[in-house]
């Protein structure tokens, strides 16, 4: 029996570091500190057994070698004129490079799970900056902290606990006594159960209470109506004294925010709020990251091309432009002729017409998992499962990078291999 | 493998050879006396010949970098190539890819560079940039001066705890020496506050910068560190600052040099030698400055210098990153470390027409003109706060001709005549001189002149060959030719081997990650780690256990052994 003391986990985007893992005979047999998620996670389930490949969409699969599975992957994006990668969320950095090389290679277009999440975030970073701080910051100062959009009870369940609403730290040794806590959401989540203050938002009026609150902070109250978004205007005045009057003020916003009417312009907003509070207090805003290395996917591109996603090989050069260059925007277009969906899940979760698309273009999918995707793949390669039988790089949320563990052996070749394999071969097919 | 360089004009002011054509001898990496006949023989023709470029000071890797790349996709639009048999593609100017960073470093003839600034908790990051690019050696200074165990151990008077403090963030970092920015103000700025000179009193450390900037200073010797305390000055930013940075240059007296170098390098001076009390009397102090380095032996400084148009100010001083977005109503990142430092990254574009820009281009050749020795004044221009480093060969024009400085001067604000002097500075820096601000003098600020920043034997063979006769070009006039030749070598040998030919990569070697590791009585490190343990138990966010970057990261190293020497220390 081995236990391996401060492991990471590989689940979403807080990336706890205090899992202790109990190991015997190769099998993971518990699982401490971790939330449900993670723990399900590491505990394993479906895995894919062995690679398998169809002729077309509507047979069964039969298994083949991991030669035969990578041969046609290779053959398929080869032959594309408009390949696509997508996915890599749930992969470790040193996939990344890997798959960008292979895009690079095959002048195709690189996007990752950012692209139906966080990438309208990226959207207005590009317009109003990131002004952000590690979770710690947040920790050991915020005395307010808002969730926008976020409901981390259910999807980052240890985040309050480690490092924000109940945490503890230098400047805040009370913990959640000393703190004030403001959710903002559509509806009443079980995060908004804990807050002090509950802001109940009309669907898709996110961007009018943030311009409302900014119209109050500069002193123009007058302006604004007395509700705004189903918002009672004294609620607003109310929420712009706590911030105002904060000591640190830590903004954490989510799909709620990107993914809703306004999309990129809320987060721009909510960016310009943020810089504007810094001249009364302090603030910091963050992006509740899903997947636990969706963020070092767009470490990982924005070094190695410049661009944080959704960038396109087909010039020899990176070319970005989302609208254009992203997953769904090829998919919808019916551009993409091949399809590499790898560490992600496009299946369960692009638009119907996108997943229309890839059911009728050749698909590789490299996963440890089945799952929706593995329904529209005609080539399937199962691999090790980065963060629990590969180590390897993942950022936090809050761009803090840490190294993954290997709990155990694992029982499948992992993804850089694979891609290596690929690339290998594309390059053969090539004549190069 | 064998190589000869022939015929070369060569500039080596470390071995007193001032454009002799002498023969570069090169085996397994190393320059040597002599090789055998069956060296491979390249012809310089009568070219310039300098060791490879050094630079001390140059954000190249990790996360204020790459907030600048996805911050400014505007900017990684500028500068696309697309990807060669041998070359990855690049992207960008002020903020390039990784693979930009090291060809066009090449490219100019630079082998060795420094990132000026990680956090220890961010370094991962940092390293794996540095991993990514290619060609050239690095390293990466850590930063120390808002750290609470740097603040606790100063308050506490405890010189054995400190030291043993940075030899282990510097392994916890990889890093290669002692960065300092706005000390305290990086704390304060955790509260959105900052501190406005040496003697503000850090709340809750209950710390000055004076103490923190001393002590880390004891602390460096205390550990014989191959470099200095690299100093990012508080009050950077703000008019009248010239004061705070002469003030802190004077604190180099409390301290005696471990090694043959200076106690304290004061960095990108052109930020920190400014005058008046507001933007509109905003003015020179740089010949202050120039005067104290000339006077004094145991203070380096780097330029910094300004070059006009995009730039991406970035750094770990977060307040007057703050003050810039408001100022320039410009976009703000911000990436406050928790128990560590802060940081910030601005887009500014410098005009010819704004009196402050052009008194700020003023002052970096101001620096360089008035500071006599060149070992005392490297050249930077801070990648990218005062602009890209691919814009060295415009400085280095600049520094060679009153000509060309002349023809600029009329196209700029005319603050430029009245507050400053750069009009009637006459000087122009000849190869030699330029070789020191370039190699010689980095490489010795450094602490790497053993091996680096010279062509005498046991050298590291990084060689630059430039398309210039040094006797039959008159670089006061010629400056165009000048600024030519030196962006884009004829040949540059890294290690060796040759990776770029008439401006162009012909091979990408990995390069090498500096980083020291300085040993300390092992009862300091084993008291200095209760406290840190306590800091990771109570305060940080993630777990000791995974702080320190791994072997994985670091997959190049060159690993320069310091360690604990006593010193007197009052």
């Amino acid at each position: 029996m081995t236990v391996i003391t401060d492991a990471l986990c590989p689940f979403c985007g807080c990336l706890c570091d205090d899992l202790t893992i109990v190991v015997d005979d190769n099998k993971i047999t518990d699982v401490k500190q971790a939330c449900k998620l993670g723990t399900a996670k590491i505990m394993g389930h479906h895995r894919i057994k062995e690679p398998m490949m169809r002729k077309d969409k509507n047979s069964e699969f039969t298994e083949v070698s991991y030669e035969e599975a990578i041969n046609e992957a290779a053959r398929i994006l080869s032959n594309s004129k408009r390949p696509l990668l997508y996915g890599w969320a749930s992969a470790v950095c040193e996939v990344h490079k890997k798959g960008i090389l292979l895009a690079e290679e095959l002048g195709a277009i690189i996007d990752n799970t950012a692209t139906v999440c966080h990438a309208p975030s990226t959207l207005a970073v590009h317009e109003k900056g990131l002004p952000t701080a590690t979770l710690g910051q947040i920790k050991n100062r915020a005395d307010v902290i808002v969730f926008w959009g976020s409901n981390p009870v259910h999807a980052h369940p240890r985040h309050m606990g480690r490092y924000s609403v109940f945490s503890k730290g230098l400047f805040t040794e009370k913990g959640r006594k000393g703190r004030k806590v403001i959710v903002v959401d559509v509806r009443k989540t079980e995060t908004a159960n804990m807050a002090d203050e509950f802001v109940q938002v009309q669907q898709g009026s996110d961007y009018l209470v943030v311009s409302a609150l900014r119209a109050i902070l500069s002193g123009h109250a007058d302006v604004v109506p007395d509700t705004v978004g189903g918002v009672p205007k004294e609620q607003l005045i109310k929420i712009v004294e706590v911030l105002k009057t904060a000591k640190f003020v830590g903004i954490f916003f989510g799909m709620g925010l990107t993914q809703s009417e306004s999309r990129y312009k809320n987060i721009d907003n909510a960016i310009s709020l943020t810089f504007e509070l810094n001249s009364f207090t302090k603030c910091a805003i963050t992006p509740m990251r899903g997947h636990y290395n969706v963020t070092g996917f767009g470490q990982v591109c924005s070094w190695e091309t410049g661009f944080a996603t959704a960038v396109d090989f087909a010039r020899n050069a990176p070319y970005y432009n989302p609208g254009e260059t992203a997953a769904n925007d090829v998919l919808l277009r019916k551009e993409t002729d091949a399809a590499m969906i790898i560490a992600g899940d496009a299946g369960a979760h692009f638009p119907a017409d996108s997943v229309r698309h890839l059911a009728k273009i050749p698909v590789v999918q490299i996963d440890p998992y089945w799952n929706p995707t593995t329904e529209v793949s005609n080539v399937v390669i199962p691999v090790a499962i980065c963060g629990v039988e590969v180590e390897g790089t993942a950022y936090r949320m809050d761009g803090v990078s840490m190294r993954m563990r290997k709990m155990i052996e694992p029982t499948h070749p992992p993804d850089t291999q694979i891609l290596e394999r690929i690339t290998q071969r594309v390059r053969e097919l090539r004549g190069e | 493998m064998e190589l000869i360089i022939k015929n070369g004009a060569v500039y080596d002011p470390v071995n007193g050879i001032n454009g002799d054509k002498t023969d570069i001898s090169v085996r397994s990496g190393k320059i040597v006396d002599k090789v055998s006949a069956n060296a491979t023989v390249i012809d310089a023709g009568g070219r310039l010949v300098m060791a490879g470029g050094v630079d001390a000071h140059s954000h190249i890797a990790g996360a204020k970098v790459n907030v600048g790349r996805i911050m400014r996709p505007e900017d990684t639009r500028s500068g696309i190539k697309p990807r060669t048999k041998i070359t990855r593609p690049c992207t960008g100017y002020t903020v390039p890819n990784v693979y930009a960073m090291g060809y066009r470093y090449a490219q100019m003839g630079y082998t060795t560079v420094f990132e000026a600034a990680q956090a220890i908790m961010k370094a991962r990051h940092t390293h794996e940039e540095l991993e990514e690019i290619p060609i050239i050696d690095k390293g990466a200074l850590t930063l120390f001066g808002s750290n609470w165990p740097t603040m606790d151990f100063v308050r506490e008077k405890d010189m054995d705890k400190l030291a043993a403090y940075v030899a282990w963030g510097l392994l916890a970092s990889r890093g290669f020496g002692v960065k300092c920015v706005n000390p305290g103000g990086g704390e304060m700025w955790g509260f959105g506050k900052n501190v406005s000179g040496l003697d503000d009193v850090v709340p809750n450390f209950d710390v000055t910068p004076r103490e923190i900037i001393v002590s880390l200073m004891k602390a460096n010797e205390m550990l014989g560190l191959p470099h200095s305390v690299h100093l990012h000055c508080n009050n950077l930013g703000k008019p009248g600052n010239y004061k705070t940075t002469l003030a802190s240059m004077e604190l180099a007296n409390q301290v005696k040099a471990s090694k043959d170098r200076q106690v304290l390098h004061v960095t990108h001076l052109t930020f920190n030698s400014w005058g008046g009390t507001n933007w509109g009397d905003f003015e020179s102090k740089a010949d202050e400055v120039a005067n104290y380095l000339n006077n004094n032996d145991n203070v380096t400084g780097d330029m910094g210098q300004l070059v006009w148009g995009s730039a991406t100010t970035m750094t770990a001083d977060g307040p007057v990153q703050y003050a810039n977005a408001k100022l320039l109503h410009a976009k703000w990142g911000n990436g406050d470390v928790e128990l560590e430092d802060a940081s910030g990254v601005v887009p500014i574009y410098y005009v010819k027409q704004i009196s402050v820009h052009a008194i700020m281009w003023a002052i970096g050749l101001e620096l360089a003109l008035l500071t006599k020795d060149p070992y005392k004044m490297l050249l930077t221009t801070d990648h990218p706060n005062g602009g890209p480093f691919v814009n060295y060969p415009e400085v280095i024009a600049l520094l060679m001709s009153n000509k060309k400085r002349q023809e600029e001067i009329k196209t700029l604000h005319e603050a430029v005549h009245a507050r400053t002097k750069i009009p009637g500075i006459e000087r122009e820096l000849d190869f030699s001189e330029i070789a020191i601000m370039t190699r010689a003098g980095t490489a010795k600020v450094l602490g790497l002149l053993d091996t680096k920043g010279h062509l005498g034997a046991g050298a590291d063979a990084d060689i630059s060959i430039y398309d210039i006769k040094p006797d039959q070009i008159d670089p006061s006039v010629e400056h165009a030719k000048i600024k030519s030749a030196f962006s884009s070598a004829a040949y540059v040998i890294k290690g060796g081997q040759v990776v770029v030919k008439d401006g162009q990569i012909t091979a990408t070697p990995p390069g090498r990650t500096y980083w020291v590791d300085a040993s300390v009585p092992g009862q300091h490190t084993s008291e200095m780690m209760k406290d840190i343990v306590k800091k990771f138990k109570n305060y940080y966010s993630m777990q000791l256990a995974n702080y320190m970057v791994q072997d994985e990261y670091v997959t190049h190293a060159q690993v320069v052994k310091a360690g604990a020497i006593p010193v007197e220390v009052s």
